[in-house]
């Protein structure tokens, strides 16, 4: 029997390609947009001046946009964020991975982070603003409450799930008979797991944070609620700043011309970087997982 | 027992505690948002906050109360317009990536859909005023809906993808065996068997764009008025937590919101617990 060319089962397999031509349609219509959108402001300032230069001025006739206070702004919170999430997350993840497996606290510590990914940013900042903010005055470090430390703190809970989730699978994945053998050497508890479990697992831990700080970079709203807004490079971690994504948030609505160009070139460097970390944190945890 | 023995069993038990602890300590920062949120909003729930419209400049002034049935109605009417398109869109290109994914195309779409998914919402944002709302010449609620629905397509389709890809092989042989077509095993065969795993990934897909503020500032903009028409500005829950905020007078509509809006995630994530346990 022939195939027909119009066979049911042939045109319901163009159905379900055009339908996945969809993604590559929307990825590459965010790139070129992107793209087409920023150059103004690169061509008017040079990648690298771009890139590398902390003057932002919006004053008519003497502007002026360079993005690298809000770059810096945004590797300060993250790899804050990132610091402090450790200090979470490894131990949420020995517990649930290691100590418990499988056992009902595990299984509800396990919910209560993944309920922690599913508060909406907005009501972390607000939480953050109103909680958090009042405290760190209160303690004395900073006059304002808002700033570095503050939106870190906030991010750092934020992304705990994202690291904790795959952390634990990793740990689970450290085979018995390592653990075993180094029992039967005489290892204690807190022996095998800082020389065989951490090691073992460590390729995979360490990708689970590359992909929590993907998630931390491109977080809007928690940052800009907490940051403070201030277009300087932060001095230190009580300082004020901005990040790539907040400035984007706080100027975009009235931007135009040359500016409208610069927040865009922001946001063309904020996705990229995004894309970078997100790439390095899926191929190291592929390479993990084998 | 030597020291050295005794020092290193008491390290050991020194960490699990610590372990313990520490773990114990994330459900802290959980409580005490919920528990922030539930104070401060539950005073606001009344006929009014769910059926009124936002409170103008003036009303503030004289103390009316308004309500959030703008945000409301425009958080469904977007929420449903995103997932009227993306929904059956990401269950067929799931369906496609695990049909084919040994080939190169698939492999590609896997790349770019993980490059969706971990676009920032903010950046969505910009993409969507630059494409849709300038050359449409004005913000819209169908503009917002895109960018919700650009967000939810790539948690679709890996939902489906990884729910078909545990369906057993001898079902989709046994199916083929008995001479079903193509779409007959996929409609009646693989994405029932699925349909646990394929639902519970359009309810997170939904619970994670439902809170997003960032992707709707630039495009759906906010409304102050209830509105219905998605041609025109509108808003949405918790682009009214943004409007709102900073301003004194408003900290009982703003908190209220935000308690509506934390008990609609929370109930959305419950009930797709529920369904992943019930159906998988």
């Amino acid at each position: 029997m022939k195939a027909r060319l119009f066979s049911s089962d042939r045109m319901f397999r163009i159905l379900l390609l055009l339908c996945t031509l969809v993604v590559p349609v929307v990825a590459v219509a965010i790139v070129s947009t992107l793209i087409a959108n920023s150059t103004e402001a690169f061509e008017q300032f040079g990648f690298f001046g771009f890139i590398g230069s902390a003057d932002w001025n919006v004053t008519a006739g003497s502007e002026s946009y360079g993005a690298f206070s809000f770059i810096a702004g945004t590797l300060y919170t993250t790899f804050l964020a990132l610091l402090i999430c450790a200090v979470l997350a490894l131990p949420i993840a020995l517990f649930c991975g290691e100590y418990y497996p499988g056992r009902m606290v595990s299984k509800m510590l396990a919910t209560v982070t993944s309920l922690l990914a599913g508060i909406p940013s907005i009501i972390y900042g607000l939480w953050g603003f109103f909680t958090l903010r009042p405290l760190v005055i209160s303690l004395g470090l900073s006059e304002v409450g808002c700033g570095v430390l503050t939106a870190a703190v906030i991010l750092a809970v934020m992304i705990v799930p994202y690291a904790a989730n795959l952390s634990i699978e990793f740990i689970r994945m450290v085979p018995n008979d390592l653990k075993e053998s180094a029992y039967s050497l005489g290892a204690t508890r807190a022996e095998v797991i800082h020389r065989v479990v951490l090691p073992t697992a460590g390729a995979g831990i360490f990708s689970s944070f590359i992909l929590a700080m993907g998630r931390a970079i491109g977080e809007t709203m928690t940052v800009t609620m907490l940051i403070g807004n201030t277009n300087n490079i932060p001095q230190s971690v009580v300082d004020t700043g901005n990040s790539m994504a907040s400035v984007i948030a706080n100027q975009f609505g009235e931007a135009d011309g040359l500016k409208l160009s610069a927040l865009i070139a922001i946001g063309l460097t904020l996705f990229t970087i995004t894309a970078i970390v997100n790439m390095i944190g899926k191929i190291l945890i592929k390479k993990a997982r084998v | 027992m030597t020291n050295d023995m005794k020092r290193r069993i008491v390290k050991s038990h020194a960490l699990h505690y610590g372990v313990c602890t520490i773990a114990a300590l994330t459900a802290v920062p959980l409580f005490l948002i919920v528990l922030k949120v539930l104070v401060a909003g539950i005073g606001g729930f009344s006929w009014a906050f769910f059926s009124e419209s936002a409170p103008s400049v003036y009303k503030t002034l004289i103390g009316e109360e308004g309500g959030i049935a703008g945000g409301i109605i425009g958080t469904l009417l977007m929420l449903l317009t995103a997932s009227a398109v993306s929904v059956p869109l990401g269950i067929l290109a799931g369906t496609f990536m695990s049909e084919y994914k040994h080939k190169k195309f698939a492999a590609m779409v896997s790349f770019l859909t993980d490059l969706l998914q971990g676009t920032p919402s903010v950046v969505l944002g910009i993409v969507i005023y630059a494409c849709i709302v300038v050359p449409t010449g004005g913000y819209s609620g169908f503009a917002g809906s895109i960018a919700l629905g650009i967000m939810m397509l790539p948690l679709i389709i890996r939902s489906t993808e990884e729910a078909l890809n545990i369906v057993p092989t001898t079902l989709r042989e046994a199916s083929v065996a008995l001479g079903a077509s193509f779409p007959t095993t996929v409609f009646r065969i693989l994405l029932p068997n699925a349909f646990g795993g394929v639902f519970t990934g359009v309810l997170l897909a939904i619970s994670r764009v439902i809170g997003e503020t960032a992707p709707l500032m630039f495009t759906a903009l906010g409304c102050a008025s209830v509105r219905w028409d998605m041609t025109k500005p509108m808003s949405a829950v918790p682009l009214m937590i943004w409007e709102f905020w900073t301003d004194a007078n408003l900290q009982e509509l703003v908190w209220s919101a935000a308690l509506f809006l934390l008990l609609l995630v929370l109930a959305l994530n419950f009930l797709a617990k529920y369904i992943e346990k019930r159906f998988t």
